[in-house]
Formats: structure tokens, sequence, C-alpha cells
């Protein structure tokens, strides 16, 4: 197999379904209910300080 | 002093240099361009003598940020939006009464279309994000600016990167790429501006003074980061000359056509989306003083808008010469990449649930909440242009050219121009904007330039690519091409019209900034009459006129 | 200052405090797309195929491309035809990737303010092409570009030819050293009428030497131009395809 076809069997196969599960176990873990106090924080971040604007 | 020295020696060695390759020159651009170069660094020499405070050396507080650049930026930003919009107001004109061109060289449609292009995008748009990234990443990391001089270096070595473009294409200096225009010496200048921008905003991240980096400063790094790895491959290219301003472009035929689409659409993803993306996750909450609506969301919005981004170039090339494969590798992502748009979109309008009143009685959230709604049309017609089917009618035509302004004017306009409203009365100390009911003013005015500008682009475009493929009853084609120029005239001057209340709207904002700056304020009826129970000094709840008992 | 707890091992959160890792994986999110999409286009024969009759731009051709270039004209006009029956009847035969194999840069075009130029090459005459861009309203009635009378007042200064073609060799066209050494005269002789070309001609196939801009006594951009113009999509012999929009 040359490697044109080697790349494009990568680019337009099964590495397409890899990166599709890989990127749906990213959302599933952001979303995991023990992140949610740091996440609502670092929301807050920008108005921690009244001297910053 | 040996520090100035050193410093206004090197200044005068590189003026030097400078006019050595004036001397030397092959052409004259590239003696005009040195000239420019040398002239800069006899300014800067100077500036460095007379013990400017170029490098930022005075005020060591490290409890006070460091403003000097963003201020400078937001007037740049207001400086350089009214000349791109103004030469964009031209070049609509010269479309439709040719007769403009005034058949000088240098005033033809062909060169100052990219000094439009470049100074609406590079111009404008690249001085807000340098000055709202210098604001945000101090603000969110509670650390003064690192490298001060160099942060001052990045600022005046971009607006010499922006007069170096605009005055090659007047002088016909070009590569020929669409939105990459710059010849390599000015490619080069700007790669060197552009690492010690990444230095300055990285400095400063690692120097914070809070454990978390905030979402805002991840979408400015990827566009920091991104923008480099775009602009280095894609201007890769082999000077004739060391003493000449043309080059050739190391790829050729169907490589170079994927690498230029490759930047050109990222041009779009990670300029005017990520990096304005950022001013919104910072400035939509601040400005609504509410957190933004979900934090994971942002992550989600982070990775997915970044990676899907970067597959979209060959939507560009559809039906091209380009392999079938990768076209449809284009298609399919762009019309993913709908998705983490929205996402985005959902996120900033949703920061403002539970103050939704804010849209009636603040005109910048108003402004904020156009530009997403903006941002939403566009990142949606913008995955259905890149369907193949549709594509074959939309491409070539002036379709993409009133999509690329419902996204440019809407989205990277307005979001800018709430953020320079935002920032005005702040850097300066003011008690508030000049006016706001001229906010308002600039406000209907942009929005009745879009309307008119994307509508009459929409007709014009669906005009010429029916008419380009309409068969007669014979078989033949009914229209001469010709025949589809002189068919949508009528809606350039529509553009054109548009155009020219964009611009209105725009000089109403540069006024607005002004007088801010001078410290004026403007008498005016405040802008809504709430109202309010006299007896008991409250207002009323919405939507209950009646006092309540 | 936040006080949480710091989890050991990684988490989202030690990337969100990590400026060098954040950048990287930022880097590696939008690297991917590029290699996979681009890398193979880069190795792949079947990209190009092999097409008879291309070769690389003469000295005259190239100079003209760089006015072609330097005019912007690429804002308006494309060179790209797509394979519909529309534009195969408008404009010829669909573009192969292998006829603009030694375009650098490309210049396919976005947008067609103007018609499509791939195959405009001999569809039109000398005289009619020199009077368009003088005064494009007096051939076309309805035309709004710009008009480029200057070309034909400037005499043709392209600098050294043989600068020129060492830089597109470098970068992978194939031109020989005779065509170098050759290029400055070359680039004369193509524009000249009467001069003896059949040495030009043998190194570039289907190559056309005349005065193109109706001013003999000097080469000027205009028969730059112009040369470059009457040589797009000549090279390549299709059969079929034959446009249907003549010349008025």
């Amino acid at each position: 197999m040359s490697r044109y076809e080697l790349l494009r069997q990568f680019a337009d196969s099964w590495a397409l379904l890899g990166m599709c599960l890989l990127f749906l176990g990213f959302v599933g873990w952001t979303f995991r209910p023990g992140a949610r106090r740091h996440h609502d924080e670092a929301a807050q971040l920008i108005f921690r300080s009244d001297s910053d604007d | 002093m040996p520090a100035t020295l050193a410093k206004s020696g090197g200044l005068f060695l590189a003026m030097i240099i400078a006019l050595f390759g004036m001397a030397q020159a092959q052409d004259t651009a590239f003696a005009v361009h040195m000239g420019i170069m040398a002239l800069a660094a006899l300014i800067a020499a100077l500036a460095v003598m007379k013990g400017a405070d170029v490098a930022g050396q005075m005020g060591h507080d490290e409890s006070v940020y460091d403003d000097a650049p963003v201020r400078w930026g937001v007037i740049a930003t207001t400086f350089w939006g009214v000349v791109g919009l103004a030469a964009g107001l031209f070049i609509a004109l010269q479309l439709a009464y040719p007769v403009l061109n005034l058949g000088l060289e240098y005033t033809s449609f062909g060169r100052l279309r990219p000094l439009h292009t470049s100074a609406v995008i590079f111009a404008f748009g690249g001085n807000a994000l340098l000055c709202t990234s210098f604001f945000v990443v101090q603000r969110t990391c509670r650390a003064r600016l690192a490298f001060p001089g160099m942060a001052r270096f990045v600022f005046w070595g971009y607006q010499l990167f922006i007069v170096l473009a605009a005055t090659g294409y007047l002088l016909g200096v070009t590569e020929a790429k669409e939105y990459a225009e710059p010849e390599w010496y000015v490619d080069l200048w700007l790669t060197v501006v552009w690492v010690a921008y990444l230095i300055v905003f990285g400095g400063t991240i690692i120097k914070r003074r809070e454990p978390h980096i905030y979402v805002a400063n991840w979408f400015y790094l990827a566009f920091i980061i991104t923008v480099a790895m775009l602009h280095i491959v894609n201007n890769l290219s082999l000077p004739v000359s060391l003493a000449g301003s043309k080059s050739y472009s190391a790829f050729a035929g169907v490589q170079d056509a994927l690498t230029q689409w490759w930047y050109g659409h990222n041009a779009v993803g990670f300029f005017l989306t990520a990096g304005f993306l950022a001013m919104m996750y910072y400035f939509v909450p601040k400005q609504a003083e509410r957190p933004v609506y979900s934090y994971r969301l942002s992550i989600i919005h982070f990775w997915s808008l970044i990676f899907l981004y970067i597959w979209a170039g060959p939507h560009h090339l559809h039906y091209t010469s380009l392999p079938d494969w990768a076209q449809s590798l284009g298609m399919v992502f762009s019309v993913m990449l709908w998705m983490p748009s929205w996402g985005g979109m959902i996120n900033g309008l949703m920061t403002l649930n539970g103050a939704w009143e804010k849209i009636r009685t603040d005109p910048i959230i108003r402004m904020m909440v156009l530009a997403l709604a903006f941002y939403g049309m566009s990142t949606f017609e913008g995955p259905m242009m890149s369907i193949k089917s549709v594509n074959s009618l939309s491409h070539y035509t002036d379709w993409t050219i009133g999509h690329v302004h419902s996204g440019a004017l809407g989205w990277n306009g307005m979001i800018t121009f709430a953020c320079m409203y935002y920032l005005a009365p702040r850097l300066w100390n003011r008690q508030r904007l000049y006016s706001l009911r001229l906010i308002n003013a600039h406000f209907w005015l942009a929005t009745a330039g879009i309307v008119f500008y994307t509508a009459s682009m929409w007709v014009a475009g669906l005009t010429q690519g029916l008419m380009w493929r309409e068969y007669g009853a014979d078989g033949y084609l009914v229209n001469s091409f010709a025949e589809t120029v002189a068919a949508i005239r009528p809606m350039f001057l529509l553009r054109a019209f548009g155009g020219g209340l964009y611009l209105a709207g725009a000089l109403v904002f540069a006024w607005n900034i002004a007088m801010t700056i001078a410290g004026r304020i403007r008498a005016e009826k405040p802008m809504t009459e709430t109202p309010y129970n006299p007896a008991a000094d409250r207002p009323l709840p919405a939507g209950n006129l009646q006092p309540a008992e | 200052m936040a006080s949480q707890p710091e989890k050991t091992g990684f988490s989202h959160r030690t990337l969100e405090r990590n400026i060098t890792l954040l950048g990287l994986c930022s880097l590696v999110a939008v690297a991917i797309g590029g290699i996979v999409e681009i890398a193979p286009l880069f190795w792949v024969d079947s990209t190009i195929e092999k097409v008879e009759g291309v070769r690389p731009y003469t000295p005259l051709e190239l100079a003209g491309r760089n006015i072609y270039m330097r005019e912007g004209c690429y804002v308006c006009h494309s060179q790209m035809v797509r394979p519909f029956k529309d534009e195969v009847e408008r404009y010829g035969h669909y573009s192969l990737a292998a006829e603009s194999m030694y375009d650098h840069p490309f210049q396919w075009g976005s947008k067609r303010t103007g018609p499509d130029l791939a195959r405009v090459g001999g569809r039109y005459s000398d005289e009619w092409h020199v009077g368009h861009l003088k005064n494009p309203r007096e051939a076309v009635p309805e035309s709004i570009m710009p008009p480029y009378a200057f070309l034909a007042e400037k005499p043709l200064n392209a600098g050294d030819m043989a600068a020129h073609l060492k830089a597109l060799r470098a970068v992978g066209v194939p031109y020989t050293d005779k065509d170098i050494e050759q290029a400055n005269a070359d680039l004369v002789a193509q524009a000249t009428p009467d001069a003896d070309i059949a040495d030009l001609q043998a190194r570039y196939p289907k190559s056309q030497g005349r005065d193109y801009d109706g001013n003999p006594a000097v080469v000027t951009e205009m028969d730059a131009l112009v040369a470059y113009l009457q040589m797009l999509g000549t090279l390549v012999d299709f059969k079929a395809g034959e446009a249907q929009e003549q010349p008025k």
C-alpha cells in the first residue's frame, strides 16, 4: 500500500471513528458531576475583585 | 542608561541595514518598504533616547495593570475600523461605478480589495484582539503584563506590519493568495511580532496569581498559536532576490490551493472566531454582570471548535481538481462545525438568562446580543453552503460575499464595538461613555446596514448562480456572462448603500470614543424611563404597570 | 485564590492550570486536521496525473502572470472550470489538476465577478484583448472591470528572468539550465516580431511569438499580460468540450 493510500485511509475511515469516540469520552468526562463545583468557581473568577476594571 | 544606549544603538543599526536594503533594492516597491522600515527604526530610536516610556519602566507597582498598550489599541482599532470600512465602501462603489477606478494603477479594484480585506481583518480585528487580550489576560491572571517593553514592541511592530502590507498592496506587492497577500519580508516581520506576542501573552499567564486559567485565555492562546502555524506554513516561499519584493510560493497547484484554503478558512476560524469568542467569554459576562451560562459547555466548545475548524478548509474547493475524498472530508467537518458554533452562541446568549431586560436597558448588551445572533446565523449559513450541492450554486457568486459580511459586520464588528464601548470609560477613568444614546444610533445604523448588505448579496448571488446555469428550450445557455453582470448592478448599489450605513454607524462610534477619551459627557435623557412606584421608591416588576398594593 | 484540595493524577484541571500543556494540547488538536488532510496530497501520484502538453511558463508568460497577480486579477476571475454542463459549455473542458502543477502560487480564484479565464487563450484576438484591457466598456458595455491602459505605456521591467526561473526551479519547476541561461533573451524574443524563436518553441512547445500589443517598438507590460492570457488553457489538447459562448 502506498503512503498516500495509508494516509488517506487514516483520514476517512477508522481514525475518524476513533476520534469521534474519544471526543464523546471527553464530553462525558467534562460533564461528570464531581467537576461542577470547580467549574462554577472558575466561572465566577472574573468577578472576584472590584478593583479590576 | 547603558540599556537605553544599547537599544537605541541597535535601532540605529537596524535603520542602517534598512537603508542599505533600500540602496540595493531590485524594485521600487522594495525600496519604498525599506525606507518605511528605516523611518520606523529612526522614530523608535529617537523615542528611546528621549526617555519616553517605550519600555514601560514606569509604575512598577504590581497591583496596577499595564494598560498603556490597551489604550493605544483602542485608538488603533477605532482608526483602522473607519479606514477599513471606508475602503470597503469605496470598492463597493467601484463595482457599481467603474469610473471610480480613476484609471490609475494604484486605485484599481484589484489592488484596493486586499487593502480593504486586510484593513478590516488584520488592522481593525487584529488591533481589537491585541488590546482586548492584553486587557483580559491581566485581569483574569491578576498580574501585570510580562515583558512590558516587548508588549510595546508587539503593538508598534504590528502597526508597522499593517503599514507595510497596505502600502505594498497599492504598489502591487502581493503573493496573490487571498488574505495572505503580504510578501516574504513582511511575513517574516509579522512572524517576529507574533512570536513576541506569544511570549508576552504566555509570560503573563505563567506569572499569574490565580490558579485557574480562565476560558477566554484558552481561546486567545489557541488563536495565537494556530495563527502562527497557519501563517508560517502558508507563506513558505522563495524570494527571487534578498533585495527584491518578489517571491514564489513553495507549493504549486493543488497542494498550494489546499494549503491556502486551510489557511484561509482557519484565518476565519481562529482569527475571526476563536479570538473573538475569547472577547465574548470575558466581556459578555462582565457587561451582563453574570457568570457565563455554562462553564463546562465552554470547555466542550473550546476543544470541539478548535479540533473541527481546521478540517473545514476544502469546502472552498468543492468540484475543483482537489481529490474528491478531501472535498467530502471538508464538507462533513464543516457540517459538524455547526454544533460547537451554536453551542458557543447559546452559551453566550444564555448568559443573559434571568437578565433579559438588559437588552432593553443596556445598549452595549443589545449590541453583544446582536453580535451573537449574527454569529449564530452565519455559522448556520456556512455549514449549509459547504454542502456540495448548495456550493455548486453559491460558489464564485456574491452569496459568499454576503455570508462573509454577515459574519464580519454582524459578529466581529458588533462584538468589537461593544468591547470598545466597555473599555473606553474604564481605561481613561471616565465616569461613563460620552453618550449612551449614540450607541443606540450606532446600533440601528449598523443593523440596517447589515440587512441591506446581506440581503442584496443573497439576491445577487442567487441571481448570478441561476443565470449562469440557465438553459433555454433550445438546449443552449440563455445568458452571456456580461448579461449576468448587468443583472446584479442594482444589488451592487443596494450593497453600497448598506455599507454606507454601516460606515456611518462606525463614524458615530469613533466620535463617541473620541469624546469619551476627551472626558466629555453628553447631556442627554436617560435611555429608558423605567416605571417605578414613587411611594415605595422602587421599580415596578416587569409587565405590571399598576402600582402593587 | 481558590483553595481546592488538589486531586492527584491527571484531570482537566491540570490542563486548565498549565499553560504549556494547554498550548501543546491545542496545537495537537489543530494540527491533526491539517496533517491528515494536506499531507497525503504531497505523496500522491493520483492527485496529479501526468497530462500530455503541460509545460512550465516561458519567461514572457511568467512575467505576464506576475502582472496578472500584481493587479489582483484573481480577486474577480477564477481559473478553475468545474465539471458542470453549463460551465463546460461556457468555458470549455473542466480543469485538470495537472494544468496548474507549475503554478506557484495557484490562481484558481474564489469569485467570478468576471468570467473564468482558465481557457481564455486563443478565444479572442490580441487586438480585442488590448482594446478590452485599455477600455473594458468599449469592448463589453456591461463590464465593470477597471481599465488597464497604463500597461501599454509601461515598458516591461520584469527584472532578471534568470533569477526568477532559478527560484522556480528551486521550488520544483523543471526549468533546464538552458532555459535559465536564455531566460532574458527568450523574454524579448517572444514579443519581437520575426525573431527566431524555433529554439524557444522547441523548449516550450506550443509557445507563440509575436508582437502582442500592436506596438512592435517596445516590449510593454501589455505584451506580457496578453501573452499570458493567450496561452491559458491552450497546452492540453481536449477533443471534446467546445466552448459555446463565442467572442462577440
